[in-house]
This record gives C-alpha cells, sequence and structure tokens, in this order.
C-alpha cells in the first residue's frame, strides 16, 4: 500500500510525479491512497517510499490536458479517478475518444467545472486600488472559488496586469504578484482592503447598462450565481433594480410625447442647408 | 448650463449606450502586457465580467462620448428632438474611466459610440483620438469596439481600424424604406459603402506585399452591425435575408438584432411596445442556424405563411416539424450534415457523436452523456436500443414542445 501526500500549492506537479512512478512500477489503484491535504497521512504511521522513475511513460495529449484540470477539482477522490483512468489507458489506448465511457465522462465533467471555476475567476475577481505610492500600482482583491483555481488561473492575472503589483488573496491559495514575479502562499482569511471610490463609479455604470424593460433576471443569475454576489461591489444594487424595472418603464409609456427642444429646428434648418452625407 | 459630475455624465451616457446590443470582445489577435510595459490582455474568447439584470452579458465599458446628436433617428433616445438631459465626456475622462475601470477587472475594454455632434467628421475624429490615446499613451492591450460614422470620411475610418479590435456599423433598419422613413438623415448606401470600405481595407491589411511584408493590422475581430427588431413592419424573413447578404457581401461577424425597447421620451412617430423579446431569440437562433448548420433563410422562413418565425418553438424543431418525411435519422449511421438537423443535436453534440461511433454503437444513453437534448431529439432520431415508433408522425408531437396556451381568464 502506498500512501501519497499530496501538497496545496503545487500538487499538480506532485500527482503527475507520484502518478509516473506508480505506473511505471504497475501499481493498481486499489494499492494507492491519494491523500488531499494531509489527512490520511496520519493513518498510516510508516510510509512506503515511491517507487523510483524506471522508464519513460507515453500517455495521449488530451490525458495530460484533461488530468492538468482535473488536479485542481475539489473533489477528494479527483487524484484516484485520474489514476484509474490513467491505469485503464495502458491496455485500452482508444479510451480518450469514448465519450461514452462513465469513468471519462466523469473526468470530462469535473473538467467543465474547474474550467467554470476558471472562467468565473477571470471574470469576477474585483480589485481595490492599495494607493501605496511608488513606482508601480498595487491592488488587492479578496475571492473565493469553488474548486482550487488560484494556482491554474493566476498567470492570466499575470499576463494581463504585468505593470502593476497584486495579490489575489482566497481562503486556499494567495497569489502575490510583485514587481513581475509571481508567487503562491497559503490561503488565510479575509483581508481588510481600503475602500475604492471607483467601486461607485462602476456601481453607476452598472445601474445605468442595465435596460428595465428586459428584465430577466434568471438569465442573470444562471451566469453569475448567488454565491459571487458578496464579492461583487456591483451586486449591492441589483435587488433595487429589479424592483424598479416596471415603475421605470410605466413612466416612459405615461410620459407623452414632449415638443422637441427649440435647438431642434435650428439644427434642421442647417443640416437641410447643407447636407452632411458624402456621395 | 451647470457642469455635470462625472458620475452623472457617466450615468447619462451608460444608460444612452444600452440599446447597442453588442458587448463582445472575443476573437481579435492575441496580445499580452507580460514585457510590464502596457496594460492588459486578449486571448481568444472574451469574458463576461458581469450581468445586469437585464440578462446581458458586461464585457466592455459601454459608453457614448456624447448623446448630443444632430439628427433625428425617431427610434433614438439621443435623437435632436428629444429632451433627455445631454452630457458630454473629455477624452481624457474616457480614457480614465477605461483605465481605471481596466485595472480593477471590470472589464475587457471599451465599447465607445457617440452621437453626432457639429459634423460627422468632427464626432469621428474625437473617437479616433481616445482609441489613439488609449493605445499609444496609456500603452493600453484590452479591446476597443468603436462605432463608425458612417458619413465620415473614409481616412478617419481607416485611422479608426488601425486602434480598434472591432468596428461596427449600424444599418439600423431592415429595409432601406424604413431607414428613410425613421431615420431621414442617414442614408442606405452610405452604410453600405463604409462597410465596404471596412471590408477592402481589411482584404488590404490581410495581403503581404511583394516585400512580403503584412499590411498593418485593421480591426482583428472585424466589423458587425446591428437591427432594430420590431420598430418597422419587416418580416422576419426580410430580415434574416438582409443579415444573409450582410454575411456575405461584408464579411460580418455579426449582425445583431435588437428588440426596439421603450426609451424615454418617446416620438409620436413610434409608438412604444413591449420590446418582442422572443422575436429576438428566434431571430437569433435563426441566424445561428445559418451560419453554422448548413440551414438556408427559405427553409427557415417558409414554414409559416407570413414569412415570420414560429415563436412558440425555436426554428430547427420548427423545420423538423414540418419535414417530418426526413425522419427518424439513425444515430450510428447519418451524416453530419443530417445530424446537424436534429432538434437537441448542437454542433459539439454531433461532434462527439461522430467520433464515439467509431468505437462503439451508441445507445440512447450514450446519448445524454454526449450533452445532446434527448427531451427534443428523441422523437426524430434511432439509436442501438431506441426507436422512436409512431412518435415522430404524431399528430400531437407539435404540442409536446410548444408551451401551453395561457388560461383565459373571465373577463
Ligand atoms: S445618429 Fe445615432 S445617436 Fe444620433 S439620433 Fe441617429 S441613431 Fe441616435
Amino acid at each position: 500500500m502506498y500512501t501519497v501526500p499530496l501538497p496545496r500549492i503545487g500538487a499538480d506537479v506532485a500527482w503527475r510525479d507520484a502518478a509516473k512512478r506508480l505506473l511505471g512500477a504497475a501499481v493498481p489503484p486499489e494499492d494507492i491512497l491519494w491523500d488531499d491535504d494531509g489527512t490520511a497521512s496520519g493513518l498510516f504511521a510508516t510510509q512506503t517510499p515511491l517507487p523510483p522513475v524506471t522508464r519513460r511513460i507515453k500517455v495521449p495529449q488530451s490525458f495530460v490536458e484533461l488530468a492538468n484540470t482535473v488536479v485542481w477539482h475539489n473533489d477528494p477522490q479527483r487524484f484516484a479517478r485520474l489514476y484509474t483512468l490513467l491505469w485503464r489507458l495502458r491496455h485500452q489506448p482508444g479510451l480518450m475518444q469514448d465519450r461514452a465511457d462513465r469513468d471519462l465522462a466523469k473526468l470530462r465533467q469535473m473538467e467543465k467545472a474547474v474550467h467554470r471555476c476558471k472562467h468565473k475567476m477571470k471574470a469576477f475577481v474585483r480589485f481595490r486600488d492599495l494607493r501605496q505610492g511608488g513606482e508601480r500600482r498595487s491592488f488587492a482583491a479578496w475571492f473565493e472559488p469553488t474548486h482550487h483555481t488560484v494556482e491554474p488561473t493566476a498567470p492570466f492575472f499575470a499576463r494581463r496586469f504585468a505593470d502593476m503589483d497584486w495579490m489575489i488573496a482566497t481562503p486556499d491559495v494567495t497569489a502575490q504578484f510583485v514587481d513581475g514575479n509571481l508567487s503562491f502562499h497559503p490561503g488565510q482569511p479575509k483581508p481588510d482592503l481600503p475602500d475604492d471610490a471607483t467601486e461607485d463609479l462602476w456601481g453607476t455604470y452598472f445601474c445605468n447598462i442595465f435596460n428595465p424593460a428586459r428584465l430577466k433576471v434568471q438569465a442573470m443569475t444562471s451566469e453569475m450565481p448567488k454565491k459571487y454576489w458578496k464579492n461583487l461591489p456591483e451586486a449591492q444594487h441589483i435587488a433595487d433594480l429589479i424592483a424598479g424595472a416596471e415603475a421605470k418603464v410605466q413612466e416612459m409609456r405615461d410620459t407623452a410625447p414632449t415638443l422637441p427642444p427649440q435647438r431642434a429646428a435650428a439644427i434642421k434648418r442647417q443640416l437641410d442647408r447643407k447636407p452632411p452625407a458624402k456621395e | 448650463m451647470a457642469s455635470l459630475s462625472l458620475q452623472n455624465k457617466l450615468a447619462i451616457l451608460s444608460d444612452a449606450a444600452r440599446y447597442d446590443a453588442s458587448c463582445a470582445s472575443s476573437g481579435t489577435t492575441r496580445r499580452d502586457s507580460r514585457d510590464g510595459k502596457g496594460l492588459g490582455s486578449t486571448e481568444g474568447s472574451g469574458i463576461c465580467h458581469a450581468y445586469a439584470p437585464d440578462g446581458r452579458c458586461i464585457s466592455l465599458l459601454k459608453i457614448l462620448m456624447t448623446n448630443f446628436c444632430i439628427y433625428d433617428c425617431a427610434y433614438c433616445i439621443n435623437r435632436v428632438s428629444s429632451n433627455v438631459t445631454r452630457a458630454r465626456f473629455t477624452v481624457d475622462e474616457v480614457v480614465q474611466l477605461t483605465i481605471e475601470f481596466y485595472r480593477r477587472n471590470y472589464i475587457e475594454g471599451l465599447f465607445l459610440s457617440s452621437g453626432i455632434i457639429r459634423s460627422p467628421d468632427y464626432t469621428m475624429e474625437m473617437i479616433v483620438q481616445i482609441a489613439k490615446r488609449l493605445r499609444e499613451d496609456e500603452h493600453f492591450r484590452g479591446y476597443i469596439h468603436l462605432k463608425t460614422i458612417p458619413d465620415a470620411a473614409p481616412e478617419l475610418i481607416e485611422q479608426a481600424g488601425l486602434y480598434a479590435d472591432r468596428l461596427s456599423i449600424n444599418v439600423e433598419l431592415p429595409t432601406d424604406n424604413s431607414v428613410k422613413a425613421y431615420a431621414p438623415e442617414k442614408n442606405p448606401e452610405t452604410i453600405r459603402k463604409a462597410m465596404g470600405d471596412v471590408k477592402s481595407r481589411k482584404d488590404v491589411a490581410k495581403e503581404r506585399s511583394y516585400t512580403g511584408k503584412r499590411g498593418k493590422r485593421f480591426a482583428p475581430a472585424g466589423q458587425s452591425t446591428q437591427m432594430i427588431v420590431g420598430a418597422d413592419a419587416a418580416t422576419d424573413a426580410t430580415i434574416l435575408g438582409q443579415s444573409t447578404r450582410l454575411y456575405g457581401d461584408y464579411k460580418l461577424k455579426r449582425v445583431y438584432y435588437s428588440a426596439f425597447s421603450p426609451i424615454p421620451d418617446a416620438t409620436a412617430k413610434l409608438p412604444l411596445i413591449k420590446p418582442p423579446l422572443v422575436r429576438e431569440h428566434r431571430l437569433y437562433q435563426a441566424d445561428w442556424l445559418l451560419r453554422f448548420y448548413g440551414f438556408d433563410v427559405d427553409e427557415i422562413t417558409s414554414a409559416r405563411p407570413d414569412g415570420n418565425l414560429d415563436l412558440e418553438v425555436d426554428p430547427k424543431l420548427a423545420w423538423a416539424l414540418q419535414n417530418r418525411h426526413l425522419f427518424p435519422v439513425d444515430v450510428n449511421r447519418a451524416s453530419r450534415e443530417m445530424l446537424l438537423r436534429v432538434p437537441g443535436f448542437g454542433t459539439r453534440s454531433v461532434g462527439r457523436i461522430l467520433s464515439t461511433r467509431r468505437h462503439r454503437t451508441l445507445r440512447y444513453e450514450d446519448l445524454q452523456r454526449l450533452g445532446a437534448s434527448l427531451k427534443k431529439a428523441r422523437a426524430f432520431i434511432t439509436a442501438k436500443d431506441w426507436s422512436p415508433g409512431e412518435l415522430t408522425d404524431s399528430a400531437d408531437l407539435r404540442a409536446r414542445f410548444a408551451p401551453p396556451p395561457e388560461q383565459l381568464s373571465l373577463f
């Protein structure tokens, strides 16, 4: 029996390294205990060292991609599920194309969940200006992702916000970008971030880009689920916008057409004299 | 006039911009700022940073530079004859708002449009100046979409294309006659010519010169347009016919359909209606079928004699119900073309069916795992352990999909 402890930071590399060794030594899935978060290692006083790397193992590229995503899922079984598929791939090389296989279908589903979580993180992280002076501006955000998506998503923020320093703190892992260097640290409780006046402007924009004549609350919540709202500054306006929508539209209907302002006639005369359309 | 605060201006000029449906930020060149000398990135697919309670994606800071306008388009909140409060951003204000919103990860970039002030050229110049400031002074590498003013000088439109990822020119209404009736200062010919200019500029940018050098990047995310639906009497057949021409002639990336929606201070010429949201939705579905599913306009719009789409069921299902003699289709044998016509099968599930059936004969349950919607598809397919029997030809098949008739109440 092998117990494989996996670290919170760098779990992708650790899992891949262990899986290679174990598969190389033909250790079947049922002889491995993948220990996410160090919860199981206490059960076994002695740990069998992992087998050495013996040979190079070839696996389909599509498996590598799948594994690189699924390792960030929050299902404690993720490492075991991946290894089981890897084990089966030895004798069923075409397995990756079989979209109807149960094991694979489950992993694909998990992959999708992680993709979605990464995507939502790119969308919903909201930075606040720390106003620290200095050459580079500096921002910080608090975020609560569903899966362990900080590590695989941080490079996106590094590519996008390279000329500023930033930190994304989560309960799980904290990503930090300082002077162009990205690093990861253990998670932390929600930090106290300073107020940022630009959030009010953003709220103003959110309220006014909304068209009350097209209220479709469900379409909003399916893409922006409520669990994210507490960390989105604009979400505080949603209730009022929904409550006031009908009255706003009614007001537009009730206002009888008004007379055009005086300047309209003058402008019209000018336009008629000099048609702007060039041929 | 008392000067408005930035907050007030933003309120007025985003309120005025919300009638433009597009908020896309995808399909441009890949860029990033890893060199540390700029701000922003674009990576293929755009990101919706928020959703408003109208269910629409907020990806870009979508604002007007000003809502002053010398034109009098009947459907528009900014027309000269309306009494809405007017405002105007300075170049600097738009640049700062864009950058500060971007740094906080609120947006993918800017979608800038404007009412026409003084002259089309003057307005276009201001728009170009904002884009230029963002790109050259702020080194902004995020997404920029500029609304182009068709009457502006071609040189200005050309400059706009060098800074913008996307250019758009709205055809506004589905027919030339409607444009004449409701947008008297606009000329459909000029609009088409401007779209043609953008297309040829893009073609030139793609070609290599005799030295092998490529032309300068020009609006890499292409051009799009918008049509207002439900303001005039045009049928869906007319609208989709127009879209097909636009996609073909000008290689448009997208045609947006915007349900005519109540505006403050409407004109007596165009009475306010409830925005035809279902119709708008059906048009998008039909548009999709035209572009990715191999349908043509006649097939989609001939189901009903009045030339409009069925509002109760989606256009693909409507077509299948009309053409039942072609079904059921065997999922283990049928061609890609035919699979694409099965209601409930998307391009993705069809791709998966094709790759999976090389390994096994597909059963009903397998299809579920492939992501097909069997509630719709089941009447139109056969699989290893599934045959719809009489279902395909049953008289009440349509009724199974259409929403129940609205309950009548005593009057
Ligand atoms: S030109 Fe544009 S902004 Fe001006 S009234 Fe017409 S549609 Fe509105």
